[in-house]
């Protein structure tokens, strides 16, 4: 690979708090490498901005790997952008063409308020799991790791459940702003192993009705989240999600 | 200052048992009226609040992130050890405590070294009943698999994904007590200071980062479980929010900093290309497994990969080490690799790379077999570089990785503050000056779930606390220091900004604290650190104020204090006159250019305690006593 050089013009949300009006602003980026991250490219105009005397553009992001989930906004119109399974920290420059407009806005769903320009408050997540994402186990009283063995084939369906990044773009991309997928992971992972079955019932039911307790919406199946979702995770989560439901509803 | 580590006597065997028999314990009804602070929600700190709330105890849980499931440990990808013997290979509670002690060269503590192996097995137990989805073979039982510095199987691990599911694991135990009511969550909150009264840590202030508004929070208790130092280079593999402020803080109030030049450097990394560059993404050591690292024999070799026929390449550490071969430690990998390109051969645009290479792999055990075992990593790297690891070579350099030093803490993981814990990276305690691989998550949830339980305990319930609450004034003392810090960055309105500061801090720590060391060279950093520590505190631009939302703000006291950090690792580097593990000062080693130790005058831990600013620090010395363990020059050959 061999690095090029592109120029860019930005259209960034800007809100300077919670409670007061934001708008787009525009920018222009200047000899981006393409081998930059988008978060670099970012990095790069907050630098001027900051000598030019502006206030950078405030964006979340810790890892910048694609594993903590702390970074994602909507890149022209679709969450963490275009390209599939990625993280918007792990989307590099090389996808972007010389002259590109680009349009960064944040996470927009009811239950995310926008704390600064692109950064969004996601504490509803942690409510989420609170309300039943766990197996209820103290330290200090669990059996041999192998007194239970687990199909492979089970333990690898649980895996990829368990790999949602909790970053908030299904909720983003999807037009009800429903957490379905998010939630539907985390029972998904928990349901399918024998450590996580004697609380499956009450755990969908708990964390489905937080969910509308916290306004997220209901799920239309516009699969919108899972063509979003840098990890992957697929609606069959969803589907799996609904039969723990029912089961819990009508036992 | 005297150091006491206060190791249990008898056995080394029974030493951990004795020490729970003899620790006091506080009465279950009495443990509501104890307030505990957790600083930081990763490994170490997710696991320590769930299990204290699980006692009883009121916990207050705080951390940088939006949510504590994002703390850097959830990047770790390669695995955990533990001496299940699982794989019947000749694996044993002894042989992790040997291999640990002698992967760190003998610069670790035996009776803490020899705990954590012991505990090693209880945490894979509680993390699969948490539901943590480790690897597992076809028969339904779990996998192991090899890392560097041991020739045994003893790795658990989660595709390449380990960090994540125990963080989740622990970060699940969490939610769940804050559920409870037992734990209270503090998430984008930074600490600004310790509390220290009469001589007890009795609180912290934070600084909550969505209003900027200092917050007073009183406990009898403080646990810094707040990760490595590792971002004092700026480029690492560190997430960006790692910090040495915690840590410095807690040094500046009476805790001793023990081995601050310890770090490490992970051979296997995405090289650097280019100067805007945030950071340096680690490819597990676990494809050391399978993947052959070579250059080219040729010095100056450009040819691609492919063209460089067999005989042509230098396979330099299958030759080197025959019997770990690729598997060698991480500190002998990483100066291998940087001694192939200052001879030249190193590979890439820079030259500044070596390739680590799957053909035989996959020609042996086809490409399905090695993407089940790496396909993300493999991913991952095709996304970073758009090069594809299944068709050429990846191209590696070693980078800052994991630091072994840190808040000196006894037997009990209490520093030298009484009632201030510290836990995990944060802590200098298990690894020596080198670590194995997957033994940093063994130990932050060996310290979180099944020690701080018990020794914290044993503190509470034989210390006398007198009342203190957030209205004392030593509170009001620590909020007016912060203002009057921030207040003073704020004002400079430089030039330059804090992250082009920063990595020019971060170039000087590579060039002269790094994989190699010398004296005229730490010297000189140490003149330039200090001269470039002036300049950032006169020409500094920080844009906002400090009672808003403000990132840069936020960036700009942490890089304040990384040059505090480095100086203080430089001075460390400057005293250590040896060479040891990850410390290879140049002018010590043996003929095979190993790191060359000097167990008569260095066997001790190096801890400094803080005497003002612009005062040199002060040196203790902890002996190191080995009295299972015989000393030797590592050779892995
Ligand atoms: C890319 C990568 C891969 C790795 N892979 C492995 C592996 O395979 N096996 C292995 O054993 N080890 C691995 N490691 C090392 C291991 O991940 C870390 O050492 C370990 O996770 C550290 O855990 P911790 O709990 O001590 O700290 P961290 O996970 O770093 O957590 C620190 C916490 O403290 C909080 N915090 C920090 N400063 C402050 C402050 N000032 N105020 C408030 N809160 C604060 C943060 O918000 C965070 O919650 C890897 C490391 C990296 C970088
Ligand atoms: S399901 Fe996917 S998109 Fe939704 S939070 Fe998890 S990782 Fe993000
Ligand atoms: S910054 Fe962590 S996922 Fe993007």
């Amino acid at each position: 690979m061999s690095a090029k050089r592109i120029n860019l013009t930005l259209k960034v949300w800007r809100q300077s708090a919670g409670e007061i009006i934001g708008s787009l602003k525009t920018y222009s980026a200047s000899d981006i490498s393409t081998d930059m991250s988008f978060l670099e490219m970012l990095d790069v105009v907050n630098e001027n901005l900051i000598k030019n005397g502006e206030d950078p553009i405030a964006f979340d992001h810790d890892c910048r790997e694609g594993i903590c989930g702390m970074c994602g906004s909507v890149v022209n119109g679709r969450a963490h952008g275009h390209e599939s399974n990625t993280t918007l920290c792990q989307l590099h420059m090389r996808h972007f063409s010389d002259g590109d407009t680009i349009v960064i806005e944040p996470w927009r769903a009811k239950p995310f308020k926008v704390i600064k320009d692109l950064v969004v408050d996601r504490s509803a997540l942690d409510e989420l799991i609170q309300a039943g994402g766990f197996i209820s186990v103290n330290a200090g009283g669990a059996p041999d790791a192998n007194a239970i063995p687990i199909a492979r084939e089970t333990a690898e369906a649980a895996f990829n459940a368990a790999a949602c990044i909790g970053c908030g773009a299904c909720i983003a991309a999807c037009p009800n702003a429903s957490a379905m997928l998010f939630v539907g992971a985390k029972v998904s992972h928990l349901s399918l192993l024998p450590q996580g079955k004697p609380e499956a019932k009450k755990r969908a039911r708990q964390m489905v009705r937080k969910m509308k307790e916290l306004g997220f919406g209901n799920c239309s199946n516009e699969a919108e989240c899972e063509a979003e979702c840098p990890k992957g995770i697929s609606i069959r989560e969803i589907a799996r999600l609904n039969r723990e439901f029912i089961k819990a509803e009508f036992s | 200052m005297t150091l006491d580590a206060k190791i249990p006597g008898g056995p080394l065997a029974q030493k951990w048992d004795r020490h729970r028999f003899e620790l006091k314990l506080v009465n279950p009804a009495n443990k509501k009226k104890f307030d505990i602070i957790v600083v930081g929600t990763g490994l170490a700190g997710a696991s320590a609040a769930a299990t204290l709330a699980e006692l009883g105890y009121n916990v207050k849980n705080f951390c940088i992130q939006d949510s504590p499931r994002r703390a850097h440990s959830i990047a770790a990808q390669g695995g955990i050890n533990a001496a299940k013997n699982y794989s019947n290979d000749g694996d044993s509670v002894w042989r992790l405590f040997y291999d640990t002690v002698k992967g760190g060269d003998f610069r670790a503590r035996e009776a803490n070294v020899y705990r954590l192996a012991q505990l090693s097995c209880n945490i894979i137990d509680h993390c699969v009943a948490q539901g943590i989805p480790f690897a597992r073979d076809y028969g339904g039982l779990l996998d192991n698999r090899s890392f560097g510095g041991a020739q045994v199987s003893r790795t658990f691990y989660a595709r390449g994904q380990t960090g994540q599911q125990l963080l989740l694991g622990a970060y699940s135990s969490l939610m769940r007590q804050a559920a409870s009511g037992r734990v209270k969550i503090f998430p984008r909150r930074e600490l600004m200071d310790l509390v220290v009264i009469n001589g007890q840590a009795r609180g912290i202030v934070v600084r909550n980062l969505i209003n900027g508004q200092l917050e007073s929070h009183d406990a009898h208790a403080v646990v810094l479980a707040t990760g490595g130092y590792g971002n004092v280079f700026c480029l690492s593999t560190n997430a960006m929010s790692s910090n040495a402020s915690a840590i410095f803080r807690a040094y500046q109030k009476g805790a001793c900093l023990a081995n601050p030049c310890f770090t490490q450097i992970h051979p296997t990394c995405i090289p650097v290309h280019g100067t805007y560059q945030s950071k340096l993404t680690l490819m597990s050591e676990s494809l050391r497994n399978d993947g052959r690292v070579w250059v080219p024999k040729q010095p100056g070799d450009k040819r691609s990969a492919d063209s460089i026929p067999e005989e042509q390449r230098d396979y330099y550490l299958e030759k080197k080490y025959p019997s770990f071969g690729n598997l060698v430690p991480r500190d002998v990998a990483s100066r291998n690799a940087k001694e192939q390109c200052d001879l030249g051969k190193g590979v890439g645009e820079t030259g500044l790379a070596v390739y680590l290479d799957f053909t035989d792999a996959i020609k042996r055990d086809g490409r399905d077999v090695v993407s089940s075992k790496y396909g993300n990593l493999f991913d991952m790297y095709e996304k970073i570089t758009g090069d594809n690891p299944y068709e050429t070579p990846m191209m590696i350099y070693p980078a800052v990785h994991y630091t072994m030093g840190g808040l000196w803490v006894d037997y009990n993981l209490m520093s030298t503050i009484d009632g201030l814990f510290v836990l995990g990276e944060a802590n200098f305690s298990d690894h020596g000056a080198n670590r194995l691989g997957a033994s940093a998550l063994m130990q932050g949830l060996a310290d979180g779930y099944f020690i701080i339980p018990y020794t914290i305990g044993g503190y509470l319930a034989g210390t006398r606390f007198p009342a203190v609450d957030a209205g004392h004034e030593e509170f009001k003392n620590c909020e007016a220091s912060v203002h009057q810090k921030t207040a003073r960055l704020l004002k400079i309105k430089g030039k330059r900004t804090a992250s082009d500061f920063h990595r020019e801090l971060g170039l000087i720590m590579w060039d002269y604290c790094g994989m190699s060391r010398n004296e005229t060279g730490l010297s000189k950093a140490l003149g330039m650190i200090r001269k470039l520590k002036q300049e950032y505190w006169e020409n500094v631009n920080i844009p906002g104020t400090g009672d808003e939302f403000n990132q840069s703000l936020e960036r700009a006291g942490r890089v304040a204090d990384f040059f505090e950090f480095g100086e203080l690792m430089i001075v460390d580097a400057l005293h250590r006159k040896e060479s040891c593990g990850c410390h290879f000062n140049t002018a010590y080693q043996t003929e095979e250019n190993e790191a060359k130790r000097d167990d008569e005058n260095f066997a001790y831990v190096a801890a400094w305690e803080y005497a003002g600013s612009g005062s040199d620090p002060i040196l203790h010395k902890e002996p190191l006593i080995f009295e299972n363990v015989k000393l030797s020059q590592r050779s892995y050959k």
